[in-house]
């Protein structure tokens, strides 16, 4: 946080606003990261907005509330972050592994509709629609590959990346099953990290030394019940609710858009962003990433450039916005799209999660 | 648990019921499969919860269903989670056949997953569970479904 606070040319005094995704909620151990309260007496900030929130527009939910706040003029500079551990949280509780979920013997009323039938993990909430999909409409496994193939190739440029090594077709397809259809390399890798971003009011950015970027639509959106489970249609998530949002918000258009920044907590989730955001029709996901190369570095709509979560390691959603904004300045090093992008689209979370944004360097 | 003959987990993880779930949980108890419906409208809805989200009436509550779903979505678990409850086991998004957009998240057993598939008709039967810390209190009876003969 203060390293983003520096990289803007901004003095922690600078600084009346910050915000974060979850706040001190439940969750596995590691998973709610530093809480705001927590940041603000460390560091002894003197913000005069202040927010965390769990039930906003997913994980860059807090992001959109910064640009209402600098909007409003409650703030001119807002530190927006989310910290995680899910790595070694367990370890550093006394032993265990990361995947342990909850101890004690009552269920956490947020399971009761899925731990009674062993479904612990978000892996089993999201293999279902998965499945669905595939079934509906032909996705094939080896066509949902080259989500985690493209960002494993993006992750072996990123020296931040978890997962560097080379990954190839047959690696995908002999791994080990989760919960079918999803394969280890389905899902992200867990890791102890930290993003923050800092959302200026643009008139407060002038004679900073970055070259300040424009958020020129935000997507909230949640046109039903927020469940895994209870959606009209199994094939589509909130994802598509924030996109509608999104589209709504702005004249730009899906073939304006440079690069895409898709959440990958589980590879189908980049799957029904890409449809969600409109970059091709209800159900034809799998002909559009099919052999990867629309979605390389050097493709039409260059994805997941820094490895996202699936490579990269779980930043847990605010590490795509990170990665559009370096993208846009050009400063992704090896990984570095050749045609600078100017305008990036992020897409933020799954099942009833969901957040997205334009970012643009216009 | 995927093996042709349905064999009871050594462990469960049994919900703890809420008022609003306690119908559910329980209904099992005179073998009866326990969804909310609304007075009001007439349709049934899931989670049970103090109102139909429908038609926002608070005019609900539990109602007997036949137990017959249809499964809309699954996935064979092969990762283990839970100690005692062990994999492969097959985790659906059963529809109810009074009202396909009650879902509900189960189990499907009696079946080998290659012959799972999107559309297959299930009925519902019980599992009964005490916490290993309660007593009668603690009771649940777990809604499971197997494939309709």
């Amino acid at each position: 946080m203060l390293r983003a606070i520096a990289d803007a040319g901004l003095a922690i005094d600078d600084v009346d606003g910050i915000a974060s995704y979850p706040g001190a909620v439940a969750g596995a151990p590691g998973f709610s990261g530093a809480s705001v309260t927590e940041v603000r007496t460390a560091l002894g900030l003197r913000s005069r907005w202040y927010l965390s929130s769990v039930e906003t527009a997913g994980q860059i939910g807090p992001v959109i509330e910064a640009c209402m706040a600098v909007t409003l003029g409650l703030a001119n500079h807002v530190v927006v972050y989310r910290s995680v551990w899910e790595s070694t949280a367990a370890q550093q509780a006394g032993g265990g592994h990361a995947s342990v979920l909850f101890s004690g013997g009552r269920l956490p009323p947020q399971m009761e509709w899925t731990a009674p039938f062993g479904a612990l993990s978000a892996a089993n909430w999201l293999a279902m629609p998965a499945q669905r999909y595939m079934n509906d409409f032909g996705l094939t496994r080896q066509q949902l590959s080259w989500i985690a193939l493209t960002a494993r190739r993006n992750a072996g440029l990123n020296p931040d990346a978890v997962y560097r090594d080379p990954l190839t077709m047959d690696d995908y397809l002999s791994a080990r099953m989760i919960s079918e259809p999803l394969c280890l390399y389905d899902c992200d890798v867990p890791c102890d990290g930290a993003t923050a971003v800092v959302v200026s009011r643009r008139d407060a950015a002038g004679g900073l030394p970055r070259h300040p970027l424009t958020v020129e639509a935000v997507g909230p959106g949640m046109f039903e019940r927020p469940t895994w489970d209870q959606r009209f249609d199994l094939t589509t998530m909130a994802a598509h609710d924030s996109a509608a949002t999104l589209w709504q918000a702005t004249t730009l258009r899906p073939a304006d858009v440079d690069m895409a920044q898709l959440y990958d907590g589980f590879s189908f989730l980049t799957v029904m962003w890409l449809e969600a955001l409109g970059f091709c029709d209800h159900g034809r996901v799998g002909d559009f990433i099919d052999g990867g190369e629309r979605i390389a570095l050097d493709g039409e709509l260059p994805l997941n450039t820094g490895g996202g979560q699936l490579s990269g390691g779980r930043l847990h959603g605010l590490g795509f916005l990170h990665e559009a904004c370096v993208q846009l300045w050009g400063e992704g090093g090896d990984r570095q799209v050749a045609r600078i992008p100017e305008l990036v689209a992020v897409g933020v979370g799954g099942g009833p999660v969901a957040g997205s944004m334009l970012v643009s360097s216009r | 648990m995927t093996e042709a003959n349905y064999r009871r987990p050594a462990l469960r993880l049994a919900p703890s019921p809420t008022p609003d779930s306690k119908p559910f949980w329980t209904g099992g108890r005179g073998g009866d499969l326990l969804i909310y419906r609304c007075h009001a409208c007439g349709h049934f809805f899931h989670p049970p919860g103090p109102a139909c989200w429908r038609c926002r009436s608070t005019d609900v509550g539990p109602e007997k269903v036949s137990g017959r779903a249809t499964v809309a979505a699954f996935t064979v678990d092969r990762q283990p989670w839970i100690p005692g409850f062990d994999p492969p086991y097959i985790v659906a998004i059963v529809e109810i056949v009074e009202e396909p957009d009650v879902r509900l998240i189960t189990n499907v057993v009696d079946i080998v997953p290659e012959q799972m598939c999107v559309g297959l008709e299930v009925e519902v039967f019980f599992e009964d569970w005490t916490a290993p810390s309660g007593g009668e209190d603690s009771r649940v009876w777990i809604p499971l479904f197997r494939p309709t003969p």
